[in-house]
């Protein structure tokens, strides 16, 4: 009798809510698929591919050169950071040694765009969660530096500026000036948000313990940048793998200590900090000098018979084939990764000595945390998911490729 | 006969012009939510509707009206239709017995606060059902939501309620405000503020408004119990939400500030300040606690599911039984 009531008459089962692709918190196009018992998530399956463009594909197509404005596309809330992962990749190709000016100058706009994408980060994360007020704080600061990166580059998200073998333009006077002075104000900035959440007891009841994973998971799951420093790994590219300017400016890596999102919130919200010190040193350490390799140009001659002298480099968009052969000969596959707002952001370039990559493969970071989210959300509450998208900052552009 | 029918006439004209204003309150506390919460954000809200944005309100609503009721093909229709009716209604019947100066009310009822409380709490079957109805997985995770969400504030807030009944001896409104006037600062806010405490957050509760917004959470089921509504039906329940604000913030000013009176100290000190009709009073008192729903907005993230239990049951039930074995043995020694 008893067994026929629980076979038949008392049926439960989980049911099963379809996050996304289009939800307001799923921050562009994840889809989650969550089993849920009342409240609790008995089972939570990620699908990501709802994004993808191609760009692995399409590189496989395009001379060097013509790669680069496919990265912005990837992580584009700092697209500056994906186009100097790449260059520092074709660099190391290439063995192209970028001048001590254009080196500042790539960490400085690097840093930059961290400050933004975490600025995008703690206004959504802050938004899931239900401070509303965050959001339009962080998004007037950001407002700023995408103005700067307008007087520069030209572009506000999708930027372009690196080149292989330096900047594509240099940095004016103006700039710096307005740069130094807002970034000497933005540390108050930083406490302003965190007066409005961190000290607010609804925030630390949503973000402490949860989503927790240990130091150990972090490692064996792959995961990279303030979401594997949350757990209380040092592990950071700029200082383990140094490109650019980082082995010669002053900075901390923040550490988190339990691995649940108040402490990756905490490490981000350090980062910010260590971001505006490292701008603050950049400016004061600028060196003079030219902005592009001389090796760049060599091999930036263009196919057409257009006359070059260093001032308009713009024209030259394509490599002559000829001359990269002979650097394929010694190096004929690399990795390269930086450290991305996200993550470890990894380029592996394969090359079979044409002017396009025989291979490339990007090691995204948002990929590899998407792989994390059921970890993190099994067992907890559906209110716990939405904290949990935004603590592992996902940006699907990267994730889908 | 004619007597009776004269009198059913009149209160039925007084009430028509009472939920006229009344809904004109509610329309422009949206307006007023919007630049309030714009001004804490630092941008300037609606501007562009007539002079600063003020004709917004009228504008949105036009627009509700007119926008077309979708009604999905999944839905419990009938159900479906007449949830958004059932929170209206219950919204809107809690204002007949809210004085709002001394002797303006539609129908003065001995146990006004009860009848209050009593309809005010038939509003949840409307969320509920229109959680049901729709049929869809959010829709039905805010109904359950708001209806465990009710129930367990609806407690709380009725007890809240019983330290001031205690201190007025009386279930009737106006007489609630008139026995206020017997201290020298004229509400039971001072000797009952734990109670006010109780309230306000069980009034946060009750309404759904941040931090407990959880049955309508946008980011976490997007809209909640209405998620599948439409055009005025979607309309029907954020004036529902409103109206319950406003009735809320009344019951709370009648309860504990003093209603419509100002506290005799002050009128000691300037007599001038009697002068000022009791509505404008009310009023004032009235829309500082609709400000108090609009900042804290501006202010705090959302709780959860779980958390919104634990205070409910853990803090503020205790803490209300407390306030009332407190009171009760006060009044009994003095």
């Amino acid at each position: 009798m008893e067994r026929a009531v629980e076979r038949d008459i008392v049926h439960t089962k989980e049911l099963i809510v379809n996050m996304g692709p289009q939800h307001p918190a799923t921050h562009g196009v994840l889809r989650l698929v969550l089993e849920v018992e009342g409240e609790r998530i008995v089972k939570c399956t990620p699908y990501v591919g709802y994004l993808h463009r191609g760009i692995e594909k399409l590189s496989e197509n395009l001379p060097y050169v013509s790669v680069l404005p496919l990265t912005d596309r990837m992580d584009y809330l700092a697209s500056m950071v994906n186009n100097i992962g790449y260059c520092v990749a074709i660099e190391k190709l290439l063995g192209i040694q970028v001048p001590e000016r254009a080196k500042f100058i790539r960490t400085m706009m690097a840093e930059m765009s961290r400050i933004c994408s975490h600025l995008v980060w703690i206004a959504t994360h802050a938004l899931d969660i239900g401070a509303m007020t965050v959001f339009l704080y962080a998004f007037r600061d950001r407002e700023v530096f995408l103005d700067l990166f307008e007087m520069v580059t030209g572009a506000r998200l999708t930027v372009s500026y690196p080149r292989i073998g330096g900047v594509r333009c240099d940095v004016n006077n103006e700039f710096l000036d307005k740069l130094y002075n807002f970034i000497d104000k933005f540390p108050k900035h930083v406490e302003e948000y965190e007066v409005l959440i961190d000290r607010n007891r609804v925030w630390l009841r949503r973000t402490r313990n949860v989503g927790v994973i240990t130091a150990e998971e972090a490692i064996n799951m792959g995961l990279t940048g303030p979401t594997l420093r949350g757990s209380g790994v040092y592990y950071d590219v700029r200082k383990f793998f140094p490109y650019d300017a980082y082995d010669r400016v002053d900075f901390e890596v923040p550490l988190g200590k339990n691995g649940d999102v108040y402490d990756r919130y905490r490490c981000r919200m350090l980062e910010f900090r260590q971001s505006a010190r490292i701008i603050k040193q950049c400016i004061e350490k600028l060196p003079e000098g030219p902005i592009l390799a001389e090796e760049a140009l060599k091999i930036r001659m263009p196919t057409a018979a257009v006359k070059i002298d260093k001032k308009d480099i713009e024209v030259a968009l394509y490599i002559e084939d000829k001359s990269i052969e002979e650097f394929v000969q010694k190096y004929p596959e690399v990795y390269a990764s930086v450290e991305a707002p996200k993550g470890e952001l990894g380029f592996y370039v394969v090359c079979d000595g044409t002017a396009k990559p025989y291979r490339l493969r990007l090691r995204a970071p948002s990929f590899v945390h998407a792989g994390a989210l059921p970890k993190l959300c099994e067992g907890g509450l559906v209110a716990d998911v939405i904290a949990n998208i935004g603590t592992i900052d996902l940006v699907l552009g990267e994730c889908d490729r | 006969m004619t007597e009776f029918l004269i009198r059913v006439i009149i209160t039925a004209i007084i009430a028509l012009v009472y939920f006229g204003i009344l809904l004109l309150h509610v329309a422009y506390a949206t307006y007023f939510e919007r630049k309030v919460i714009g001004h804490i954000q630092m941008r300037l809200g609606p501007m562009v509707v007539g002079p600063h944005g003020l004709l917004q309100p009228i504008a949105d609503m036009v627009k509700l009206v007119f926008k077309e009721d979708v009604i999905p093909s999944q839905v419990d229709r009938v159900i479906f239709r007449i949830a958004p009716l059932i929170s209206l209604v219950a919204a809107m019947t809690t204002f007949s017995v809210i004085p709002v100066n001394q002797g303006w009310y539609i129908g003065d009822i001995n146990v006004g606060l009860l009848f209050v409380l009593g309809i005010a709490g038939l509003g949840t079957y409307g969320l509920i059902l229109a959680g049901w109805s729709s049929n869809s997985k959010y829709a039905f995770l805010g109904g359950l939501r708001s209806a465990a969400q009710m129930i367990s504030y609806e407690v709380s807030l009725g007890l809240s309620i019983v330290g001031v009944i205690l201190l007025a001896e009386s279930f009737n409104l106006t007489e609630i405000v008139q026995k206020q006037q017997q201290y020298w600062h004229g509400m039971f806010l001072i000797p009952q503020f734990v109670a006010y405490f109780i309230f306000i957050v069980a009034m946060f509760a009750e309404t759904n408004r941040v931090p407990f917004d959880l049955p309508e959470a946008e980011s976490e089921l997007v809209a909640g119990y209405f998620v599948e509504y439409s055009g005025m039906r979607f309309g029907l329940f954020y004036l529902s939400e409103y109206l319950a604000m406003f009735c809320m913030s009344a019951l709370a000013t009648i309860c504990f500030w003093g209603g419509w009176t100002i506290p005799p100290v002050l009128l000691k000190a300037w007599p001038w300040l009697g002068n000022i009709p009791g509505i404008v009073w009310f009023l004032l008192k009235v829309y500082f606690h609709i400000f108090l729903f609009y900042w804290i907005r501006g202010t705090l993230p959302r709780y959860r599911y779980d958390q919104l239990m634990l205070i409910g049951w853990k803090v503020l039930v205790p803490l209300a039984l407390l306030n009332i074995v407190v009171t009760s043995i006060i009044k009994y020694i003095f």
